[in-house]
């Protein structure tokens, strides 16, 4: 039973960290790998609010931290990779340079140690089933499925969300009925950070604030993604799912050591027997030879 | 408004020395064997040079390593048309390689080197032998793994020496053949690299690039190309850290640090994609740079990545490339 709840619960946030990260591929074909980087940023400034301005709002706190990594996400786009869009390895080699810049700017600013932590929403666990389960994860799971609802209702029933999705599947055609493919680049580089930045509000209370995070989110995202398909949602959904029974099942089984090698060995794995992952809509013959 | 553009002309001295007749002129062969030659017998001087600031010709062999790496990283990248991330994954297995034959099987420097350089090539080849059909970002993001995998897999069977690293390898001999080791082997690669490209063999693996269907057409398989091409960028990681691990006489999980893939890959971005020189030349800078601003900790990745940021950004072409523009063309504005 308790494999069961907390392997739902480590998925959903499997799933969380993932989202950012797909939602941008998915649409400005940008592997945004200063994802992990942006999740750290968030609950960084949603610490340096709450502790250095006292009596601060903890909800103020939270809608400022996530629209200041929305405006980052959006003026990474904007003057930066908007210049060497199209070139893979530019982009990659690009994202990657300012996830490390800002991560190790955070960590030689002062970002060490675990002094740095986040409350928890409401505090204390209640027990399901006989196994204790405290609330924070609770609202995550929670949270979780609601934030898919609003983002599937989002990309389906809103001028927006479909304008971002059309550029998604064709952009040439989308661009001929009036959409502009850099302003929806903009805007979906903008709310993949600002996901980012609310998985980081919610995950972040679990834990401390520290640089490691970022690197290990960013590789929990790119494996969550490439197995389920790099920029399939039903795919991410699904790969968190794999990715967090076994994570649960090594923990229950073998010991925490043994976590971060079943997602490495995973992607490896997915890689080579189907690179285009579970759900993958890219054509096998673009992705190898 | 009077409209002007920028027109860029060959010298004539470049004219002059394009053909066999450079070689009537001492002035022509000065033009074409100038750079060359500074650059070779300014890395063979260095040592010496640098007996007045002792703490610095350390420098010098780590220089040395980066530019191996990053020639490595610039042929994959620009001549393969495999973006290697994880270039530490080579200089890791090299040094454990190396640390595993010196201490474990009591192998003499000179011969665990070479032995390591040569093993930890075929082991690098035939673990990365299944993520080669990949291509892009795919390709990228599995190298990036690798070295992450390798470490954690490290910690968590808590095997060759486990966080603490294998310790008690032998160092080189002197100081001079430390350095004139990595000197020379950097050279040798830097030249042998650049005819290599131009072989035979090198066109096709330049040709798994710009078309692999085309290729493949014609024949020849396409992952053995890449193979072979691995297996070369291999070899000079496994070599880079084989003598790393010698020179610390240390061998342990910062082998497989970040730094190893991310320097490098710097360097070929400031110094010029796809002109090998370029990679070394930009590991001479990068280096000596890290080493300046060694005081500021973690800051020093900050600056890298700015500067490869901007670098990408505005200046894609790097170092080599405008240098050479300006070596070999002049400049001028002329009416349209």
């Amino acid at each position: 039973m308790e494999i069961l709840i907390y392997g739902i619960i480590n998925s959903v946030i499997l799933a969380f960290m993932a989202l950012g990260f797909t939602l941008v591929y998915s649409i400005a074909r940008v592997p945004n790998f200063a994802h992990g980087a942006l999740y750290i940023t968030t609950g960084y400034i949603a610490w340096v609010l709450l502790h250095k301005l006292t009596g601060f709002p903890y909800l103020l706190a939270i809608v400022i931290a996530i629209s200041v990594t929305a405006v980052i996400g959006a003026l990474i786009y904007r003057f930066i990779l908007i210049r060497i869009r199209g070139m893979e390895i530019s982009e990659i080699i690009a994202t990657y340079a300012i996830g490390l810049a800002i991560l190790e700017g955070l960590r030689w600013g002062g970002l060490r140690g675990g002094t740095f932590t986040l409350p928890h929403f409401i505090a204390g666990n209640v027990q399901i089933f006989g196994v204790s389960v405290d609330y924070q994860r609770l609202i995550i799971v929670g949270i979780g499925i609601v934030t898919f609802a609003a983002l599937y209702l989002f990309t389906h029933f809103n001028k927006v969300g479909l304008a971002l999705r059309g550029i998604a599947q064709d952009e040439r055609a989308a661009m001929m009925l009036g959409i502009d493919s850099d302003m929806t680049a903009i805007v979906s580089l903008a709310i993949g950070s600002g996901l980012a930045g609310f998985a980081a509000i919610l995950l972040l209370p679990l834990g401390n604030i520290i640089v490691e995070v970022g690197y290990n989110v960013l590789i929990f995202a790119i494996a969550v993604c490439v197995i389920g398909g790099l920029g399939s949602w039903g795919g991410t959904i699904l790969a968190s799912f794999i990715i967090g029974f076994a994570q649960i099942l090594t923990e229950a089984f073998l010991s925490t050591h043994y976590q971060m090698v079943v997602a490495l060995l995973a992607i490896i794995v997915t890689l080579l027997i189907k690179p285009s992952g579970i759900f993958g809509k890219q054509k096998e013959l673009e992705e190898r030879v | 408004m009077e409209m002007m553009r920028k027109e860029r002309i060959d010298r004539g001295v470049r004219v002059r020395a394009s053909g066999l007749y450079a070689i009537s002129s001492w002035r022509e062969m000065l033009y074409l064997m100038g750079p060359p030659l500074a650059l070779i017998i300014g890395v063979i001087l260095l040592p010496f040079v640098l007996e007045l600031a002792p703490y610095w010709k350390r420098v010098i062999n780590i220089m040395c390593v980066y530019a191996l790496l990053a020639l490595a990283f610039d042929f994959l990248a620009n001549y393969v048309g495999l973006v290697c991330l994880g270039g530490a994954f080579f200089v890791g297995v090299g040094g454990y390689l190396s640390a595993v034959f010196n201490v474990y099987l009591h192998f003499p420097v000179y011969l665990a080197i070479p032995s390591a350089t040569i093993c930890g090539a075929f082991l690098c080849t035939f673990l990365l032998m299944p993520c080669l059909p990949l291509r892009g970002v795919y390709f990228a993001i599995v190298t990036l793994m690798y070295p992450l995998l390798a470490t954690r897999a490290i910690e968590a069977l808590n095997i060759l020496g486990g966080t603490n690293g294998i310790t008690g390898l032998d160092s080189l001999p002197n100081e001079y053949i430390e350095h004139y080791a990595i000197i020379l082997v950097t050279l040798f690669f830097l030249y042998a690299m650049r005819r290599f490209v131009n072989q035979d063999v090198g066109l096709v693996i330049r040709g798994v690039k710009d078309n692999d269907q085309a290729v493949r057409a014609s024949g020849i398989s396409v992952t053995k190309m890449k193979a072979f091409a691995v297996f070369i960028a291999a070899f000079m990681g496994c070599f880079g850290g084989a003598y790393i691990s010698h020179m610390y006489m240390w061998s342990g999980l910062s082998m497989f640090a970040l730094d190893f893939s991310i320097i490098p890959m710097a360097s070929v971005v400031i110094g010029g994609g796809g002109t090998l020189l370029g990679a070394v030349i930009g590991s001479f800078i990068l280096v000596p740079l890290s080493e300046v601003l060694r005081n500021f900790g973690t800051f020093r990745i900050v600056i890298y990545c700015a500067l490869l940021t901007g670098f990408i950004v505005f200046k894609s072409e790097g170092i080599m490339v405008y240098a050479m523009r300006k070596y070999h063309q002049f400049e001028r504005w002329v009416k349209v």
